[in-house]
This record gives structure tokens, sequence and C-alpha cells, in this order.
């Protein structure tokens, strides 16, 4: 709490008229207590001394007020490092304690929901996660009970902190008391490297920070944009990282079931695609430039390409009934022209007449898609994808991709905001960057080397996209927090996406305009 | 503007060039040096006396009730200037009665003396004082991977030293008598 000496021009009560000094300057009557700076409103002719000597006095006090009963945990806490009491300890506090007296007893390690775990003693009673639950994750848990230096943060009975934004509370609270039961004792903050990324779990596209050390992730936090997610995220969006370590990644390229080199897996593939009767299924987890080049590849094969989509039910705020990250990247790109749907049917009938030669396959598993091993077994498979699934095992030429935490690329969210994230942490080693693969195969299809191609001279050739809105778009001019574009044509397709956390669904939008604005929260 | 000055090198006299009054010299310094007290120690049989606060292997320290101290906080890993130190954190189990009272301990603790340059910044950055620079100096190996110090051969050698705070038994004694909620 920041404690100020503030002063007000003196005017005679009498007259009303200022009361000068020796040089015509009106005089100021400082009032004699300190004023608390956060609940006082500013007034015209008002002075305020933050670093007088009564001022300084009063926040050390303050100070140690909030550390009386806090533990001397920061060589545990895995707050510490980007703790706001220690921040304000060292800035304001004096020191040292005078405290000599037994400090209290908390329970350290209560268990208030799956994921979060709280330490009582720590907790400074600022109430943030309970109005945190009340007003943005609309699911009221938690309270305080007891008084005075015995307030302790609960649950209601019978209830937990089991929601799907619970972690978000860990991120706001301002000490160690609430702590990520995952996060917990496994690495210091200090160590952690933090590149800018997005979310994949839905097209709600939540701006995020993925923490590394050494090549391994160890915590994904939102990362503040006020136009998509501002502050939160959701906790299944945090465990995303997983995957990264998981047992079923695809780390070798694989051609007829034997492990091959990259150019053999590379040649294997333009051999297969230089058929007839070609068929691509694209992804929606793709990001666009790799659905650009997959246009392109569709475009010079003459494959029919197929997308299918990924649809749940929308929590209304951060995680949307779209569960991939870029399905409008492959409207944008023009891979497709059509909205996905949730099965590929009109594939499994022409793999069925056996009008379908060669597949290429990017990411997405058939059988999940309802299409049989008779259909697929009509057809040579070419997989490109990072875990391995029924399709990958099936298929004739695998070539394995990074994930979203190990290449570069852009994201389209729901609100039409071209969103870039950053490569993290290193891939397997061997393995290059799908664009890459995919522009490789495109260029020895056609007969030529591939050029080492960077983002930077993909999005020259992106931006040149005629009829699409990611036209005149150039890769280092996409700001860190999006880039708005405009849908155009696109608007008025059959988006399945709700009203949510700063996203309102088109034709919601236009019935809202004309009425009056009603407050965000 | 640098001028390049050629200085001449004077002859040698007939004395320097017999070099005898030189050679007598060295040999007068050699016969006064054999009369004096021996400085010279027999090492590795005799060692040399170890001043305090000398400088030698990291270890990790126990207090005196037989528990250890260290938190992994890793702060001497983040200090380590030739990044010698490696920390795996672990927590300790709620039903450990010896320990829980202090919830985090280190799963695994490295000191790789191949790259420890004895600087102590270490034992000077540890806020548990449990991490000392003790007064063994000379280690050697057959392989890289035995001079890697592990968490047990830390705790052996660094054994147990006098402690004024006992952060243990205060945590216990808080609990079981402090202000209790």
């Amino acid at each position: 709490m920041c404690l100020v000496e503030m002063g007000m021009p003196m005017r005679d009560s009498g007259t009303g008229e200022p009361v000068l000094d020796a040089d015509g300057n009106q005089k100021i009557g400082w009032i004699p207590k300190p004023v608390i700076g956060c609940g006082t409103n500013v007034a015209p002719g008002m002075r305020v001394n933050t670093d007088s000597p009564l001022a300084k006095d009063s926040r050390e006090g303050i100070m140690e007020f909030l550390l009386v009963n806090h533990p001397l945990d920061c060589p545990i806490c895995d707050q510490a490092g980007e703790c706001r009491l220690q921040e304000f300890a060292m800035d304001y506090g004096r020191g040292y304690s005078r405290f000599v007296e037994r400090k209290n007893v908390k329970p350290k390690r209560t268990r208030l929901g799956p994921r979060v775990t709280l330490d009582d003693e720590r907790c400074i009673l600022c109430s943030r996660c309970i109005r945190f639950c009340q007003e943005v994750a609309k699911d009221d848990v938690l309270g305080f009970v007891d008084r005075g230096s015995y307030s302790t943060l609960t649950c209601f009975p019978g209830k937990e902190l089991s929601n799907n934004y619970s972690l978000n509370t860990v991120d706001i609270c301002p000490v160690g008391a609430l702590t990520s039961s995952d996060f917990r004792f496994k690495m210091r903050v200090w160590f952690l490297k933090e590149s800018p990324s997005i979310c994949t779990e839905s097209s709600a596209g939540a701006n995020t920070l993925v923490a590394s050390r050494e090549g391994q992730i160890y915590r994904i936090t939102p990362r503040r944009n006020d136009a998509v997610n501002d502050t939160w995220m959701t906790d299944s969006g945090r465990e995303l990282f997983k995957q990264v370590q998981s047992e079923s990644r695809l780390t070798a390229h694989r051609s007829d079931g034997t492990e091959v080199t990259l150019d053999a897996a590379v040649a294997r593939s333009v051999e297969l695609l230089s058929n007839d009767e070609i068929a691509i299924v694209g992804s929606c987890n793709s990001s666009v430039e790799e659905q650009y080049l997959l246009r392109k590849l569709a475009d010079q094969t003459k494959a029919e390409t197929h997308l299918p989509g990924h649809f749940d039910d929308d929590d209304g705020l951060l995680l949307s009934a779209d569960r991939t990250p870029n399905l409008r990247g492959a409207l944008a790109t023009g891979m497709v022209k059509k909205y996905p749907s949730d099965n590929l049917k009109p594939l499994a009938l022409q793999l069925g007449k056996g009008e379908v030669k060669t597949l290429l396959v990017v990411n997405e598993d058939l059988f999940a898609l309802g299409i049989t091993k008779e259909q697929i077994k009509k057809a040579k498979i070419i997989y490109v994808g990072t875990h391995e699934n029924e399709t990958s095992k099936l298929a004739d030429v695998v070539l394995p991709g990074l994930t979203v935490f190990e290449k570069n690329g852009t994201f389209i969210n729901r609100n039409f905001r071209l969103q870039k994230f950053f490569q993290a942490v290193p891939g397997p080693a061997g393995l290059i960057p799908d664009f890459l693969v995919l522009n490789r195969i495109a260029s020895e299809l056609s007969g030529e080397v591939a050029e080492s191609l960077g983002l930077e001279s993909l999005w020259k050739e992106i931006g040149k996209l005629r009829t699409s809105c990611l036209k005149g778009i150039a890769y280092r001019e996409i700001p860190s927090d999006g880039l708005a574009l405009d849908p155009d044509k696109l608007a008025d397709l059959p988006y399945v996406e709700g009203p949510a956390l700063n996203f309102s669904p088109p034709k919601v939008k236009k019935a809202v305009k004309a009425k009056p604005k009603v407050a965000k929260v | 503007m640098i001028k390049t000055v050629v200085i001449e090198r004077k002859p040698l006299s007939l004395s320097e060039r017999t070099y005898l009054p030189q050679i007598a010299s060295g040999l007068k310094t050699t016969l006064s040096n054999l009369f004096k007290k021996k400085v010279t120690l027999q090492y590795p049989e005799q060692r040399p006396s170890i001043p305090r606060g000398y400088r030698g292997v990291p270890t990790l320290v126990k207090d005196p009730n037989g528990r250890e101290k260290c938190v992994s906080c890793q702060l001497c890993e983040f200090v380590c200037p030739s990044k010698a130190i490696r920390i795996t954190p672990g927590d300790i189990p709620e039903d450990d009665e010896e320990q829980s009272h202090v919830e985090k301990a280190p799963k695994e603790f490295e000191i790789d003396m191949l790259r420890c340059i004895y600087c102590g910044y270490c034992e000077e950055v540890c806020p548990e004082e449990a991490i000392f620079l003790q007064e063994d100096y000379s280690l050697s190996g057959y392989s890289r991977e035995e001079l890697v110090n592990d968490k047990e051969k830390l705790y052996e050698m660094g054994g147990t030293l006098p402690d004024k705070h006992f952060k243990w038994d205060k945590k216990k004694t808080e609990e079981e008598q402090g202000n209790a909620h």
C-alpha cells in the first residue's frame, strides 16, 4: 500500500480567498497524516509527496505488517523471482525484521482443486483469486473464513476449484500462495526463457509465453493481448506442451516401413505424387505458411484438397467450438473453398471407388474421420505429422513434423487476427520445419532444386495472393500482438463459434451495433 | 610517426666472456641456501596446513540432527560462473515425519569437479547455509564421470557442521506451539 503525503492549496475559510506566501504563491496546507495513495482522488492544485521521511517511514511500516506473518520461504517458494511482495520488500522494506514472536502457522499444502495447491501461510489476503472466480471464470467457489490473522482462503463446502480457468488464479496471485500442482517445485523461474507463442487448443488463439530451459518446456503462461485473451488462458491449453516429449512422437523419416534419410523420403514422396489421381488431406492445425504450400502442391498436382474440422462445445470464454487454431488460415490461403465438416465422407467414397491413388495426409488421423482400413489400403499414403497414429502406421512415406513449440509461423484466430508464434525449443534431431519439407516436395515435383526458404520470402509469395485477405502483408510487418484482417468474402461462412471473450460472431455483431454499447467485464 | 631506433649492443668485456664471475655468484646463492631452514614439503606424504577460510572442494552439509539443509533453491546453480552445479529439485512427501516441515529438497545434486573453479560463490549465495567449501583440495579420478560428485558423495564429503539456525526444529516447534490455526 502506498502511503503518501498530500496537501491542498490553502484558502481562507471565511472569504475563500487564496492564502499567499511572501512570494505571492498560494500556500500548501499539508495534511499531517499520510493518506492512502490508491484511495485518494486527484483534485486541482493537489500536491503529493512520495519521498518524504514520513511517507517512506509509513511504507516501511506497511511492508513490515505485510511481512509479519509471511513465512521466510523464498528459497523454496516457486513465486520467488516473479513475486510482487518480494519486489516490494526489496524496494520499500526496511531490510531486516524486528518481529521476534512466533509467526502464524497455517496449512502448507491444501489442495484447492485438481490443478491448484494452496500454501495458506504465504497468502496476503488480497482476494484477487476470489474476484477472478466470480467475475471472469463465473464459477464462484473461493472465499475467506475466520478473522484477522486467522483468515484463510478456502473453497466453499463441497466444492473445489476445478474449472478450466483455475490456473489463472495462480498467475494473478501476487505471492506464492496459489501454486500450480504441475509446476510446483519443478524449476526456478529465473532459469526459464519465455518465447511468445499461440495456444493451439482452439480457434480462440490465446497469446501465450512458453517457458523453457535447455530445450525442455516447463510451463505455458498467458501473454496479455486485450484484443484476444486479455490476460487469461485455459488450463487445458497449458498442458499442451506435454505432447513435445510424448512417446508417440515421430522422430525418423520412413519409407515403405524402413527408416531412411530426409532426402530419400522426399524423393519417394515426389515419385508417388508424380502419378495421377492424387488427393490431399490438409489440417486446420497447420500454420498459414504450411497451408499455403499445400495449396501450391495441390495446384501443381491437380489434387483435390479435403479439410476435416474438429468441433466441440463452446465455453463462451477462451475455448471455442472450433478446436483447431487455424481453420481460417486454410480459407484465407485458398487451400479449401468450403467450410470444413467433421468427417471425410466424400474422400471415403472416392477411396472406396479407387479414384485416389496417392493420398498426402497432414497431421490428421483418417480412421478417426470415418475412413476404413479397406478404403485406405487402396491408396499410397504420404503422412506428414508430429505424432504416430493409425494413419502413420499404415503410411508408405512418413515425414515427421515439428510441433508449434519447435517452429515459427502464423495462425489466424476466430477474430480473423493473424498472429505469429515463435520457436521455443529445438525440435528432434534431423527434422526440418514442415513448411521446408513441403517446399522441397513442391520444388522437386516441378523439377527444380529447392531454394532455401525463409518465412520472410515465403510471405512475399503469400502476399501476392490476389483474392485473399492476406494480400499485401509482409511477415515482418505483423506486430507481436497480431494483425486484424478484413475477412471480406469469408465473413459469411457458417462458423461454429458462439459469442465469447473479445469475440462476437459476425451475425450477432450486426445486431449488437444498433444497441447501445454494453460495458465489458 | 614511429621511428625505428637501432640500439648498439655493447661488446662483452673479458670477465664477462669467461662467465666465471657469474658462475661464482650463482654458486654463492646455492651454497647460502644449503644452510637455511627447509621450506619444501614431501608432498603427498607431507601436507601443507590449510588456512582458515580455504576454498577447497564444495560439499553439502547436514544439520546436527542429520537432516539435509539444502532446499534446492538453485541459487548456487544460478550463480556458478563455470556452470559446474546441476540440481534436480524434488519435494518431500507430507507423510515424512522427520522432514515434512520444509517441503523441498534436491532429488539430485551434481557438482562437476572438472568444471568447478573453487570460487566459493555457491557457499556465499546459499540462503540455507547448506553448501560449504571444505579443506580437501586434491581430487583425482580415472574417468570424467568419477569426478562428477553426486548428492550422496557430496553429503559424505560434507558431513555435519555446527548450525546456528536449526530451521527444521524452528519450523516444527512453530507448528506444534505457535499461533496454530
